[in-house]
Order: structure tokens, then C-alpha cells, then sequence
């Protein structure tokens, strides 16, 4: 499903230059459930973001489905995005003037599906999450994680086959947390190759596989033992 | 570009983000009104100016002065009096003039019907004078030749003059008293300056025969066809040096003859009227330009202020392409609407202005040129969607991280 080889990655502000990615070397078969941590700094949201699509890298290769993901143009990336994966963000990021299901429906808008029905499958999606009565209101009026939810709709609502998480209990309280990630564990089951960042240790070891950045290189892979009760 | 699926996200994005909007579509609208309201006000005085001008605008006129040097023998302070045989000589002078006429004014001449009396300008004339004065005929006839040839007992009168001495009764083939003598209404007339129509022209032979001494003439008009100025200020020289000759007075006393040159005067209009225009469009232009920068800021701070959005869009899946569009039509959209309101508007303030203002002559009858105030509000839409353009395009291109880092 996704295969990453020495893959290295540096910010360049001015004259610092900041070494990120260190050589990554991973693979991440269809239908895995993996966490990705490690302390701040140590780029695991950085690799985030080039498995989304949404930063480059400079050297290595990066492949989904066997296809070399590099230098690619905007439009070229933005068929990938809408279409193979869905992100769920720390912050949310729904659009704050968009009511529920318009934030779901969107990436659906994207892919030229009409307005009614993508509302329609919207409002299916917002249904599983429990947020059915909610599809009408902006996120402004929604809880954490109310908001969660939608944006975890959001990366649904295209099927794609990654669906990758940034930090996503991380604005959220104990109880939240656990509920986001039981939609994490269901979506992992309908199919999905689910990857989370976190920096919580309840929730990577609510993943099948751990992998532990430091310093931009991978120090560790190891499967949690599994605990015996979150609920 | 007419897919009505983008239109309603468009519309959407538009009815939840007033304030935007608001300060958008009201920079081009006051822009567009403002220059509307220019355009009209200028239109008005240049109408106000030429509106002066609605006689024959090639027409000459001449008349007898007094001296102001003795010559040949007579003292300064004679008076130059024109007769016939000075009408005929200058109508013998030159092939091309035209409409040729003499006139005798009689101001302040009683005319009565049945009990209606009052003081009226009488002004015997040629047939041509009232072509240079460009009356237009409301009934019956004008003045013509035969009047003149057979010293008819008619008389063509003004629009005014007609209403104070008949009110509303048909004044066509009714007899008048012109200072006690009987005068057939053949005609009515009116004229573009008002005052002028409280007048009544009769056939100048006549008038010769009954009410003045002599055959005396008291100016001499007559239009000099296609003459440019300078063409027509030498005919002027040639007959006053002619007239000199006849009457034995200095061809170098400015004073023994008056003249009015219709044409230098309307050139000289002209010019002041091509100055108004070219103020109305220089401020015009720097309306347009601060129109312009005005959406052009606007779009600045648009495209800033979505840079997060635009992350957010592009992170789901957004072309670049799309981003762009839908920057650009919603920019065409606020603009072209505003627009089209500010210039309605302007319009209608005009034409308010318009109706209400007595109309003078130095203002009157606003009007919009629309070409004009048309392709303004297409030159503020199209600016300001190139002043979207140029920062969509680049907030288009940037890597969603960096958008989505952007608060």
C-alpha cells in the first residue's frame, strides 16, 4: 500500500537548515491500523504530511499503490488527496462558515457529485458519526469533538484507502479521545488503512502497530501489548 | 465556467460572508456612481452651453454704428443707416451667401384681438431670418417671397405671443391689430429661447411702406454656408469696406459698423466644451483608477484572509484551477452586480436631478453617455479580477501545509 525508501527532508528558513526526515525507511500494507509517535520535534507530523500529499520531500522515494508520489504538479496531487486519502486534522480545519454537512460534502464537490447528493451521502455519513441533528449547524456551534467527527465524516465521505490522522485526540478530553478513536478502530475495520500521529500513549497503543520517531529517523516498530480495558 | 453547481457554492460562500461582500461591491458601486454622477453633470453644462447656440450657427449679422472719425468731409458721430439698396448691393456681392435678410425691430408694438391687447416685439424680417433664427413652425405657414413681393398684411407669431393674445383659440386665418392695423395670422411658431417667442415677425416691405420712414434696414443677416471662420471675417471686411465707400465713412472705424460673427463665437464654445470633456475624463479616469485599487485591495486582503480555507480546500482534493475560479467568479459576480447597481443608481439621480433643476443655460438636461459608464464598470470588473488573479494563482500553488499554517 505504501512504501517509503530514504526519504530525507529539510526546512530551509533563511539561512537555517532544519533536518527533519532522516532517512525514513517504511511499509504500511492495506488495512493496517498504525501510530506513528514520538516526542515534538521529531517529525513525525512532517511525515504525515508527505504520506498526504500535503509537503514534499527531497530525496527517497514514496510510493502508494506501487506509484511514485514526487514532484508531483498541484492537480496531479489534488486527484491523490480527493480520491486515496482522507485527513483528519489536530485543529479541525472545517470551514468556519459551512454548516456540518457542506464541510462533509465537500471533497464530494470535488469530485463533481451534484449538490443534492452529495448532501444525501453527506448526511448518511453524519448519521454514523451520531451528528445526524446536527448536520445543519456550523462548527462554530458543534463541541470538539462534535467537530472531530465531522472532520473524520469529512475523510470518509470519498472512500479513500488511507485516511490519516494528525494528532486528532489532541484537543480533546479522556472521554472524546476514546470515542474518536473507537470510529478510528471501525473505520480500520470497514477497510481503511487508518495512520495516526499521536504523542498519547493510550491511543497508539490502541493501534496494531507502533512505529516511534526520534529525531527523524525511525528508532523503533514494535505491536503494543494489548491492554486490557479503555471503556 | 456556467456550471450552476459552482454558482451555488459561490452564492453560498457569498450570503455567509456579507461584510466581505459589503466592502466589495460598494467600493466598485461608489466608484461607478460617482462617476456617473461626473459624466451627467458634465454632459449638462456642455448641453447648457450649446443650447446657446440653437440659431444658425454659420449665421452673420450687420448694422449701421455711429463714427468714430470724421472722413470725407462729415464729423465723427454720424449715424450709419442702412436701406434696401444696401441689401440688394450685398446680395449682389456674393453668389454663396444664403437666407440673406434685412430686419427692422419694432419693440414694444400694441397688438390687440377682439379685447385682448398688449406690447409686443414686432420684427419685420426676409423669409431667411427665419432660418437664421431656426424657428420651428407649429401651424399653418411661414414667412415667404410672395409676402415680400406683394407687401402682404400677414403675420407669423411666436408660441407665447399667441397664447396671450388668442388663449386657446385657433389664431390660424383670424385678423390682429398691428398698431391699429389689421394683419392676417398665417402661422405660429417656436423657438428654443423662450423669450423669443413672444415675438411676431411680419414681411419687412410692408413694414416699410406702413410703419417705418424710408427704406431703412436696421441690420443685415444672412448665413455663409460652408465659410470657415476666416472666410467668413473677410466676406465681413469685404462688405463693411464696401459699405464704407457707399457711406463715406473711415473702412478703418471699427465703430460706424457694427458685426457678429456666429461661427468665431460657436468655435470658441466648441473649444470650451472640448474643455469640460476633457476634465470630466481626467477625473473620470483617476475615478476609475481609485475604483480600481480600491477592488484590487480588497482582493488582496480576500485572498490573505482564505489562504487557511484555500489549505483546507486543497487538502481535500482541490485543483488549483478551482481555487482560482472560484476566486475569480466571485469576484466578477460582487463586481459586475455592484457595478451595474452603482450605475443604475447614478442614473437615477441624474435624471431626478434632471427633471427637478429648472433647466438654464449654463445646465440642463443631464444625460449618462452608457457606452462610457458601460465599459467603466467592465474595466473595474475585469481589473479587479486580475487583481484577484495574480494572488489566487499564487495561493493556489502553494503547498496546502503552508496554506493550512497560515492564520
Amino acid at each position: 500500500m505504501i512504501r517509503i525508501e530514504k526519504l530525507h527532508k529539510t526546512y530551509v528558513t533563511g539561512s537555517n537548515r532544519l533536518h527533519v526526515l532522516k532517512g525514513i525507511d517504511l511499509n504500511i500494507d492495506s488495512g493496517e491500523l498504525i501510530s506513528i509517535v514520538g516526542s515534538s520535534g521529531s517529525g513525525k507530523s512532517t511525515l504525515l504530511n508527505v504520506i498526504g500529499i500535503l509537503d514534499n520531500y527531497d530525496s527517497g522515494d514514496y510510493y502508494i499503490d506501487d506509484k511514485l508520489i514526487k514532484n508531483m504538479s498541484e492537480t496531479k496531487a489534488a486527484w491523490y488527496r480527493n480520491k486515496m486519502i482522507g485527513f483528519v486534522f489536530q485543529s479541525f480545519n472545517l470551514i468556519a462558515f459551512k454548516n456540518a454537512m457542506e464541510n462533509v460534502a465537500l471533497p464530494l464537490y470535488y469530485q463533481g457529485v451534484a449538490r443534492k447528493k452529495r448532501n444525501i451521502i453527506a448526511q448518511e455519513y453524519l448519521e454514523k458519526m451520531g451528528l445526524l441533528e446536527w448536520a445543519e449547524h456550523l462548527p462554530s456551534e458543534l463541541s470538539g469533538g462534535q467537530k472531530q467527527r465531522v472532520a473524520i465524516a469529512r475523510a470518509m465521505i470519498s472512500q479513500p484507502k488511507i485516511i490519516l490522522a494528525d494528532e486528532p485526540t489532541g484537543a480533546l478530553d479522556t472521554q472524546t479521545s476514546y470515542e474518536v478513536m473507537d470510529i478510528f478502530q471501525e473505520v480500520n475495520k470497514a477497510g481503511m488503512t487508518v495512520i495516526i500521529v499521536t504523542h498519547e500513549r493510550d491511543i497508539s497503543e490502541r493501534t496494531d502497530r507502533i512505529i516511534r520517531l526520534t529525531d527523524g529517523i525511525i528508532e523503533q516498530e514494535y505491536k503494543p501489548k494489548k491492554a486490557a480495558n479503555y471503556a | 465556467m456556467l456550471d450552476l453547481d459552482q454558482w451555488q457554492e459561490i452564492l453560498s460562500t457569498i450570503r455567509k460572508n456579507k461584510l466581505r461582500t459589503f466592502l466589495t461591491g460598494f467600493s466598485v458601486a461608489w466608484g461607478i456612481f460617482m462617476l456617473v454622477i461626473l459624466l451627467g453633470s458634465g454632459n449638462g453644462l456642455a448641453k447648457g452651453i450649446i443650447y446657446n447656440f440653437s440659431d444658425a450657427k454659420n449665421s452673420i449679422w450687420m448694422g449701421g454704428g455711429q463714427t468714430s472719425t470724421a472722413y470725407g468731409g462729415f464729423n465723427a458721430g454720424r449715424r450709419i443707416e442702412l436701406t434696401n439698396e444696401d441689401y440688394e448691393f450685398v446680395d449682389n456681392m456674393y453668389n454663396d451667401i444664403e437666407n440673406l435678410s434685412a430686419r427692422y425691430g419694432m419693440w414694444g408694438s400694441m397688438i390687440s384681438y377682439k379685447n385682448n391687447y398688449g406690447e409686443f416685439d414686432l420684427q419685420a424680417i426676409h423669409p431667411g431670418h427665419q432660418v437664421i433664427e431656426a424657428i420651428k413652425l407649429i401651424d399653418g405657414r411661414l414667412l415667404n417671397n410672395l409676402d415680400i413681393k406683394e407687401y402682404r398684411k400677414v403675420a407669423v407669431i411666436g408660441k407665447l405671443a399667441k397664447e396671450q393674445i388668442f388663449k386657446d383659440e385657433d389664431p390660424i386665418g383670424k385678423y390682429i391689430r398691428i398698431r391699429g392695423i389689421p394683419f392676417l395670422v398665417v402661422g405660429v411658431f417656436d423657438d428654443i429661447h423662450e423669450g423669443e417667442t413672444k415675438r411676431l415677425y411680419i414681411p419687412i416691405t410692408l413694414a416699410q411702406k406702413t410703419f417705418i420712414t424710408k427704406n431703412r434696414v436696421e441690420s443685415l443677416s444672412f448665413t455663409a454656408g460652408d465659410a470657415t471662420v476666416e472666410e467668413a471675417t473677410q466676406m465681413i471686411e469685404k462688405i463693411k469696406s464696401q459699405m464704407a465707400k457707399k457711406h463715406n465713412f473711415d473702412p478703418d472705424d471699427t465703430r460706424a459698423m457694427w458685426s457678429w460673427n456666429a461661427l468665431e463665437d460657436y468655435q470658441k464654445m466648441q473649444a470650451l466644451f472640448k474643455g469640460i470633456n476633457i476634465f470630466v475624463m481626467i477625473i473620470g479616469i483617476f475615478t476609475i483608477i481609485a475604483g480600481i485599487v480600491g477592488v484590487s485591495n480588497i482582493m488582496l486582503i480576500v485572498v490573505k484572509e482564505r489562504t487557511k480555507e484555500i489549505g483546507i480546500r486543497k487538502a481535500i482534493g482541490a485543483r488549483p484551477s478551482s481555487i482560482i475560479w472560484m476566486i475569480l467568479q466571485e469576484s466578477i459576480l460582487i463586481t459586475s452586480i455592484a457595478g451595474y447597481f452603482g450605475l443604475v443608481l447614478g442614473v437615477a439621480l441624474i435624471e431626478v436631478v434632471g427633471k427637478a433643476m429648472p433647466a438654464s443655460d449654463f445646465f440642463r438636461n443631464p444625460g449618462v453617455d452608457f457606452t462610457m459608464a458601460i465599459g467603466a464598470t467592465i474595466m473595474i470588473v475585469v481589473a479587479g479580477a486580475i487583481a484577484g488573479y495574480i494572488p489566487a494563482k499564487k495561493a493556489a500553488n502553494i503547498r496546502p501545509v503552508v496554506a493550512l499554517h497560515d492564520e
